[in-house]
């Protein structure tokens, strides 16, 4: 193939949500550096968001120029627009929650912000990675940034345990990644998806060793998404970093990371799919059933929520055993949804742990229906899109999962995924129930709440009852695009 | 967009109209959402004139796509028992909110928004003609009721909410399971669709298939009905509700799993319900007098009465799993009968806690000095609740009786160790209640009826004496929807189809010619 140095117009557009986050988080950088006072880092997080904005309209830009770029190694297409939506949108949301709580904590600085613009462009260029090196390169782009936002809190000891470990078993995890790369490379002769998937077609010199090397690949994929037996850094991550952060960990690089996942397995090893698709299965299983049943026993509301997000993630592999495209489409709408209604919980607890996050445990919720009705409501909405409960978008996500899998004929997976749904249930309940069940144990004064987390929380609200009311809207987009160009 | 539509949305709007409500005005609340309920109530006696008139088939059907993939409709209509539960439940929710009146003072706004959230649930479940829309009202009821133990109960309030929901739940999610399950094979979610390629052997369960789905859906529903063994929430939940939970949950929620059994197991399943009817008649007729000997030894009125509930319902499944019309009209008004009658009884049991704060029947004794209309009222109820002539539980027991007996005399026979029990352990716990020696904190505390409390009490008197006397006020209907049900579970068209293969099967059909 020539190489081309002069990338045409068409090919720029397809890239235009990485150009915009790279330029505008070197410029608010620069920007960081030069004004140090308290008001320029709140025009840096209007800054941060405006751009995320730019984002996502540079992504419906890059939705309206499908096709390949640069050499065939990014692509544009209905699911890269997809997960960059997906992936911005839990951007912007973190981004309306931290200016009000890095005040709280006394860390306000502008690097906050550029941090994660770098980290969503990682992210937008895994969603469109055509490309194994791409994959690579989107991860550790995103990755970096995040291993820093988790132990943002420098004074924070939790923080810093979170941050190191995260870094410790991400580069480790990234190096398993990279290793399944080579091997493919070895095997195949390319990168590229779609030449390996022709590659393997054809014929390679042992399908054993492409199977080993996918193996490989989904180690290193299996601990992005936190699925099991790769998920032990999550809670302890999720528990010691900042709680917006945790927020956006558990659903933006997920989501993407989810992506590749599909992608690289549906396209590129699609060959193969009868050796990874059992391996899935049980993978799915595990992560269902030890997300939900270690989550029973915590009293930690985030790492709550940690054991809560390795169960969903168990949830959304199984809509990836399916390998088929009802299947995708559910994963798509069910990381949307997800998104949404974690990120809302995650907001609230921003809201309750107070300053340097005292107060997470589920002692701390006690009668928080008398002290603050409406934080406890909104609360209530995102548990019970958790659990499940029809109306809201979390039950579509699910209901569309199993009906694919029931599609699938996986009857076994569907049954114990939804007796496991039933489990998780309990520990959900129990925050309900210190909530509205409990009186309040003190009487303090109720801090009001900022004017960006409370937007946070009420959009994702809004946003995970109405897609409880009208799943199409999301739905029928994901379903579209849901069956890969291969 | 019809009346029945209508009353389907109201109680949603005035739901999320009480939450706007300023929570400090608790008279406001009140006010409202009694007089929302009461116009709710009367919207509702409309609906029964259309829907006599062909209480066959289904009236106020309103059928509009919802979702477009996966097709899920809002198929709503109802027929002659769909109609009759649907009035229990916009009848009983005002009576509920009059009942909470004193009682609740606490967290009032809540408490009135929920029971309308209930009402919303209960109507529409009784009324979905679509699996899908049935799944999604029938877990929309579990989250009222859930908080109306939880927040308003008494002591061991929180281990009963969480009980009852995860019960509910576990059975829940594997009648979804089936229902994806039917969804893969007839690609529809609308039930009379679903029932019309059954019919004509468009789609055909095998019979693992048709059992393993018939005992899905049974087990979700006998949880909620609830059926021995699965009853062990219920006595928690009950004793440990608010008095009006524990109305709406005995009287109403409790139908939602027997209405399931009837609507969908036996029409769907009708040669896994056959197969299977002996050994759930067994169930039945254990939690029969299971629940009865368990109440005779209650020292907890409360707890009694819910033992009693666990009775009356195996009266209910047996006579679903009779399969003649007398066994199902019978059982369908044992449903209505109990939801008056245990209704009423759970509420003057409550009458009693907020006078004296105490459900042991011990603490009480000579009630008839200071409140002789109280036990007046009460010992009417009890005859209900008994079987007594004249009174409307009797004739659903005699009915279902009757079609026991024609199915297995010996199941009437043991079934009706049931009634004599019943009369047992009710008229003991009223002789202890009521007569002898009147204590000190009786005299003190207990007093006759206020007109609130005859308000609530009298309406459901009313139609105790009715449905004992004017049976036929509701038997028609009940019997001409109950015939459809039937009809459709005729043995001997479906077990052919299943058990020969299509050739034979053609081959008997054109001998039968």
């Amino acid at each position: 193939m020539d190489a081309n140095f002069f990338p045409q117009t068409a090919e720029l557009l397809r890239f235009l949500p990485e150009i915009i986050l790279t330029i505008a988080g070197t410029l608010l950088l620069l920007m960081e550096g030069f004004k140090k006072d308290g008001d320029s880092r709140s025009l840096i997080a209007t800054l941060a968001a405006v751009a995320i904005g730019l984002a996502m309209y540079g992504t419906v830009v890059a939705y309206d120029n499908p096709g390949l770029a640069f050499s065939n190694m990014l692509v544009s297409d209905g699911f890269a627009a997809f997960f960059r939506l997906v992936a911005l949108g839990v951007g912007l949301l973190t981004v309306l929650c931290s200016s009000s709580y890095l005040q709280r904590e006394r860390s306000h600085s502008g690097e906050f912000y550029v941090l994660l613009l770098f980290s969503l462009a990682g992210q937008c260029l895994m969603a469109a990675a055509n490309e194994l090196m791409m994959v690579f390169i989107g991860l550790e782009v995103s990755s970096i940034a995040s291993y820093i936002l988790a132990g943002y809190l420098r004074d924070d000891k939790r923080g810093n345990e979170s941050a190191l470990k995260y870094f410790l078993l991400g580069s480790f995890a990234t190096a398993f990644l990279l290793y399944g790369v080579a091997w493919v490379y070895g095997m195949t002769g390319s990168t590229n998806l779609l030449e390996i998937r022709a590659a393997m077609e054809k014929g390679v010199p042992s399908m054993t060793m492409v199977s080993a090397a996918a193996g490989l690949m989904l180690v290193g994929l299996a601990f992005k998404i936190s699925a099991a037996p790769f998920q032990v850094w999550a809670p302890d991550v999720y528990q010691g970093a900042p709680a917006p952060v945790a927020g956006f960990l558990s659903a933006g690089p997920k989501a993407v990371a989810f992506a590749v996942l599909i992608r690289v397995f549906q396209t590129a090893f699609e060959p193969i799919a009868a050796r990874w698709e059992p391996v899935l299965w049980v993978m799915a299983l595990l992560t269902m059933m030890i997300g939900n049943f270690s989550a029973l026993w915590q009293s930690n509301i985030k790492r709550m929520l940690g054991y809560s997000s390795i169960a969903h993630a168990g949830y959304v592999l199984v809509a990836v055993t399916t390998h088929s495209t009802t299947g995708t489409a559910a994963a798509m709408f069910y990381l949307a949804a997800y998104g949404l209604m974690n990120y809302g919980a995650f907001a609230i607890v921003t809201h309750v742990a107070g300053k340097g996050e005292g107060k997470v445990t589920l002692d701390d919720l006690k009668g928080l229906s008398q002290k603050e009705p409406a934080v406890a409501a909104l609360l209530t909405v995102f548990l019970l899109s958790l659990i499940g409960v029809p109306l809201t978008a979390g039950f579509f996500g699910k209901f569309y999962i199993f009906k694919a899998a029931m599609d699938s004929h996986l009857v076994w997976l569907t049954a114990l995924g939804l007796l496991n749904s039933a489990v998780a249930a309990y520990y959900y309940l129990r925050v309900l129930v210190v909530m509205y069940m409990h009186d309040p144990e003190t009487t303090e004064h109720v801090t009001a709440i900022p004017g960006g987390l409370k937007l946070t929380m009420w959009v994702t609200a809004a946003a995970t009852l109405v897609l409880g009311i009208f799943p199409g809207l999301v739905l029928d987009f994901a379903a579209k695009f849901a069956a890969l160009n291969k | 967009m019809n009346l029945l539509d209508f009353l389907i949305a109201a109680p949603l709007v005035g739901f999320l109209f009480t939450l706007v409500l300023p929570k400090e005005n608790k008279g406001l609340i009140k006010m409202f959402t009694l007089v929302f309920s009461l116009a709710v109530f009367a919207a509702s006696l409309l609906l029964i004139g259309p829907a006599l008139e062909r209480p066959s088939a289904m009236t106020w059907v309103t059928d509009a796509p919802w979702i477009a993939s996966p097709a899920i409709r809002y198929h709503v209509g109802m027929d002659g028992v769909s109609l009759w539960l649907v009035l229990l439940s916009t009848f009983l929710t005002p009576i509920s909110i009059l009942l909470s009146w004193k009682y609740i003072d606490h967290r009032v706004k809540e408490f009135f928004a929920f029971l309308l959230l209930l009402e919303f649930g209960l109507i529409g479940v009784f009324v979905a003609l679509d699996l899908f829309l049935f799944y999604v009202f029938w877990e929309v009821c579990l989250v009222p009721m859930y908080f109306l133990i939880g927040i308003w109960g008494h002591d061991r309030r929180i281990y009963a909410a969480v009980k009852f929901f995860l019960y509910t739940m576990a059975g829940s999610v594997l009648m979804l399971v089936a229902i994806l399950y039917i969804y893969g094979k007839a690609g529809t979610f609308d039930y009379p669709a679903i029932l019309l390629m059954l019919e004509t052997g468009k789609l055909a369960f095998t019979h693992m298939e048709e059992t393993l789905l018939f005992l899905a859906f049974f087990l979700a529903f006998a949880i909620k009905v609830p059926l021995f063994p699965l009853h062990t929430w219920l006595p928690d939940a009950h004793v440990e509700a608010p008095t009006a939970g524990s109305v709406m949950l005995a009287a109403v929620m409790l139908k939602m799993g027997t209405y399931g059994l009837l609507r969908f197991c036996l029409p769907m399943f009708p040669v896994a319900s056959k197969e299977n009817a002996n050994w759930i008649a067994v169930l039945a007729i254990t939690g029969i007098i299971y629940g009865a000997l368990v109440a005779l030894v209650q020292p907890n009125m409360k707890k009694l009465v819910a033992y009693s509930s666990v009775s009356h319902l195996g009266f209910v499944v047996l006579g679903l799993f009779s399969g003649n019309q007398w066994g199902l009209d019978g059982a369908v008004y044992v449903m209505l009968a109990h939801g008056i009658s245990t209704g009423a009884l759970f509420m003057l049991v409550g009458f009693l806690y907020e006078r004296q704060h105490s459900l042991d029947i011990k603490d009480y004794g000579g009630v008839a000095t200071p409140a002789p209309w109280l036990s007046t009222v009460f010992l009417v109820t009890t005859l209900a609740s008994i079987g007594m002539p004249l009174l409307n539980n009797f004739i659903g027991e005699y009915l279902v009786l009757q079609g026991a007996a024609k199915i297995n005399i010996w199941w009437a026979v043991f079934a009706a160790t049931g009634v004599i029990l019943s009369a047992c352990y009710m008229l003991w716990m009223y002789q202890r209640t009521f007569y002898g020696e009147t204590p000190e904190s009786v005299k003190h505390h207990v007093h006759d009826l206020g007109a609130r409390e005859w308000a609530c009490i009298l309406p459901l008197l009313a139609l105790m004496i009715w449905m004992g006397v004017f049976a036929q006020t509701f038997l028609p209907s009940i019997g001409a929807s109950n015939k459809t049900i039937l009809d459709r579970t005729q043995p001997t068209r479906n077990e052919l189809r299943v058990a020969l293969p299509a050739a034979a099967s053609t081959e008997v059909a054109n001998h039968g010619r």
